[in-house]
């Protein structure tokens, strides 16, 4: 079977060659990126703009943003025909081409993200070697105390000036990574926004719009995660089960149950007031789009018209903009915010910024480039060979569930809930 | 050394260096090779001529080694129906590999469609293929390099180095390129690359029975095919993107694109 035939279902007139040949992969692709893009951009909130209330989550954001930064990449090479030969991309790179550059502007990032990360947790790394260095190891310690050892490279000074110069680095790496960050994620959006040939995708819009969706997943997905590993944290700490707290284990968590309860509510619901600012200036870009193509109807505002409010109607204006816009945004308007009213928001933002994804990515290629037909992707949900596993909603769960795994054991190096009043 | 003389010296040796290394040209490989001020291949298709026998399709399957039950196709065939009330029905089962033998028309999901004779105004079959373009955004978008332009202007893929990402697939406004279902890189029309170069015809041209498809050097104003592209009114397809296809229709249709 042709690659794509197994999910394309064609209505009327559609070309022999055309199916959906960008599915959930590239759906989660723009999704991730986004995620790992908006998580920086938080972290940035407290150390560039000096948001002194968000240094809690902000650091959190920092860690769980490096831990999605491999998952960013996982769609893309999952999708690829030829996976094997991914590396060409950095090999011959074609810069005509909006994906040839990815390698390049992700690693930059990459690299920013892990520098920022090490002059955050320089001084801990450096306490870690004494404290761990000084005492009887069992267990893993051996080797998170040569981890430290490694990644402390050799820079044990912790005087005053020292701290001082971290701390101004973070600052400076912060600032270059929010252009870096919207760039990152900017560029996936002028992937799709730079298609000549699909009249949904083209317009100059699309990165805008993707840098902003990007930032209100990102927060989101932050907030949801603080809360459900605040909430974890607490119940691990009640019970004893140290191998959720890495700083505890460290010695750095001197946190009783109800400050951390405490703490916990006041993070997210303040986060959540960023969340309300970006997501106005999502839906008002995603709302230009439409208006404009409508207002404009060009040639083939006919068939888009068409997709946008008849075919996909129930995914763009139920899920998308009602369940996944309105409804949250009421949520978080109303007066009285608790975490957990915040927490539902959240998840229905995030839910909203999948199926605008979705509904980019698989609505773009719903019309045939006649526009006088329509295509259909059913996803695959039990698959029977590899490319219905990847392209279905296993390889989907797998791509979803890869950061948090990652973050697991990223968190015992860096514990994301590091609480040090005079860290940065 | 007078000033004078300096100035006189200098001047000399500046010229006459300049004319020696002039003379030095870097030359790419590629270049020597393929290039050929002579030639510029382009196609004609006659949609008044054709009649929807799919011959073109087989022989193109055969020949370049698609999967015969595969539902993609380097080349196909559409047919176009038009009724007296201004309802356009179009159609293209399997690429038109069979040929048109039944008078219905497949709708996919939504079924087959007959219309009756007396409502039908025209109808008519209209050939596709790659438009082997003169900027083509395949080869703009591939982030390898591996889908290249040819000096003699044919749009090829290297399989060896197609990562099969997809994206010249996305970005091809006509539709012509899809993955190859064996080997599982982007595949297209090459204009029978390795037949033409060795003096051929491509394979559809030489299949078609009815003269609808016509290999052209478009550089070469004798060759009787350019003649008719010079001479007669001919259309392309979709110049709205600003591709530039160098494939040119005979009586195309405000309904094709």
């Amino acid at each position: 079977m042709v690659h794509g035939e197994v999910w394309t279902i064609k209505d009327l007139f559609v070309l022999p060659n055309e199916y959906i040949y960008w599915a959930i992969q590239i759906v989660l692709y723009p999704y991730m990126t986004g995620l790992v893009a908006g998580a920086f951009v938080l972290s940035s909130l407290y150390h560039v703009f000096a948001v002194e209330k968000l240094k809690e989550i902000a650091r959190f954001a920092l860690v769980f943003s490096f831990a999605l930064l491999p998952v960013a990449m996982m769609p893309l090479l999952l999708h690829l025909q030829q996976p094997l030969r991914g590396i060409n991309v950095m090999m011959t790179p074609h810069f005509t081409s909006a994906i040839s550059a990815f390698g390049i502007v992700f690693m930059t990032y990459g690299c920013i993200v892990a520098s920022e990360i090490w002059f955050v947790y320089r001084k801990f790394i450096v306490q870690s070697i004494h404290r761990l260095g000084n005492k009887q190891r069992k267990g893993v310690e051996g080797l998170l105390l040569m981890i430290y050892k490694v990644i402390s490279l050799g820079a044990m000074d912790l005087s005053p000036e020292a701290l001082e110069a971290d701390h101004k680095a973070t600052k400076v790496l912060a600032g270059i990574g929010i252009p870096v960050a919207c760039f990152l994620h900017g560029y996936a959006g002028f992937i799709f926004g730079s298609v000549k040939a699909n009249a949904l995708w083209m317009t100059p819009l699309m990165p805008v719009i993707f840098i902003m969706s990007a930032i209100v997943s990102g927060i989101a997905l932050c907030i949801v995660c603080y809360a459900l590993f605040m909430w974890l944290r607490r119940w691990a700490l009640a019970r004893g089960k140290n191998y959720f707290l890495p700083d505890q284990l460290a010695g750095t968590m001197n946190l009783s149950v109800e400050e951390m309860h405490e703490m916990h509510d006041y993070e997210t619901t303040l986060t959540a007031k960023y969340l309300r600012i970006f997501m106005i200036l999502a839906i008002t870009l995603e709302l230009l789009d439409i208006i404009f193509r409508g207002y404009t109807a060009v040639k083939s505002w006919d068939i888009v018209r068409e997709v946008i409010y008849e075919r996909d109607f129930v995914k763009i204006f139920v899920f998308q903009y009602g369940i996944g816009n309105a409804l949250p945004f009421v949520m978080l308007l109303l007066p009285g915010l608790t975490t957990r009213r915040a927490c539902l928001a959240s998840v229905l933002v995030l839910f909203g910024v999948f199926m605008m994804r979705w509904n980019v990515v698989i609505g773009g290629q719903s019309f045939s480039l006649t526009f006088d037909g329509f295509m259909d992707y059913v996803m695959p949900i039990i698959p029977h060979n590899l490319e219905t596993f990847k392209e279905g909603l296993g390889g989907a769960l797998l791509v979803a569930a890869t950061p948090f795994v990652i973050f697991y054991f990223l968190n015992m190096i860096f514990p994301a809930f590091y609480n040090d009043d005079e860290a940065h | 050394m007078k000033r004078r003389d300096f100035i006189k010296s200098t001047a000399v040796f500046v010229s006459g260096a300049a004319v020696s290394t002039s003379a030095l040209v870097m030359l790419d490989p590629q270049e020597v090779l393929a290039e050929n001020p002579e030639l510029r291949w382009g196609f004609l298709v006659d949609t008044l001529k054709c009649v929807g026998c799919g011959m073109c399709v087989k022989a193109c399957k055969l020949e370049n080694d698609i999967p015969y039950d595969a539902n993609v196709t380097r080349t196909w065939v559409e047919r176009y129906v038009m009724t007296r009330d201004g309802e356009v029905f179009k159609d293209c089962p399997k690429g038109a590999r069979d040929g048109y033998t039944s008078k219905l028309i497949d709708e996919n999901a939504s079924g087959m469609k007959l219309v009756s004779d007396k409502d039908i105004t025209q109808a008519f079959f209209v050939p596709k293929l790659c438009n082997h373009c003169e900027l083509p955004a395949c080869v703009q978008v591939c982030p390898v390099g591996a889908t290249y332009g040819t000096k003699d202007g044919v749009v090829l893929i290297d399989r060896t180095w197609c990562i099969g990402c997809g994206y010249c697939i996305m970005a091809c406004p006509y539709g012509v390129r899809f993955f190859h279902p064996v080997v599982h890189t982007a595949d297209k029309c090459t204009l029978c690359y390795h037949r033409i170069s060795n003096g051929g015809n491509t394979a559809c041209a030489q299949a078609c029975p009815f003269g609808a498809r016509k290999l052209a050097n478009l550089r070469d104003h004798k060759d009787p095919v350019t003649k008719i592209i010079m001479t007669q009114r001919v259309g392309v397809l979709r110049p709205e993107y600003g591709t530039k296809p160098q494939c040119y229709y005979i009586g195309l249709n405000e309904e094709v694109r």
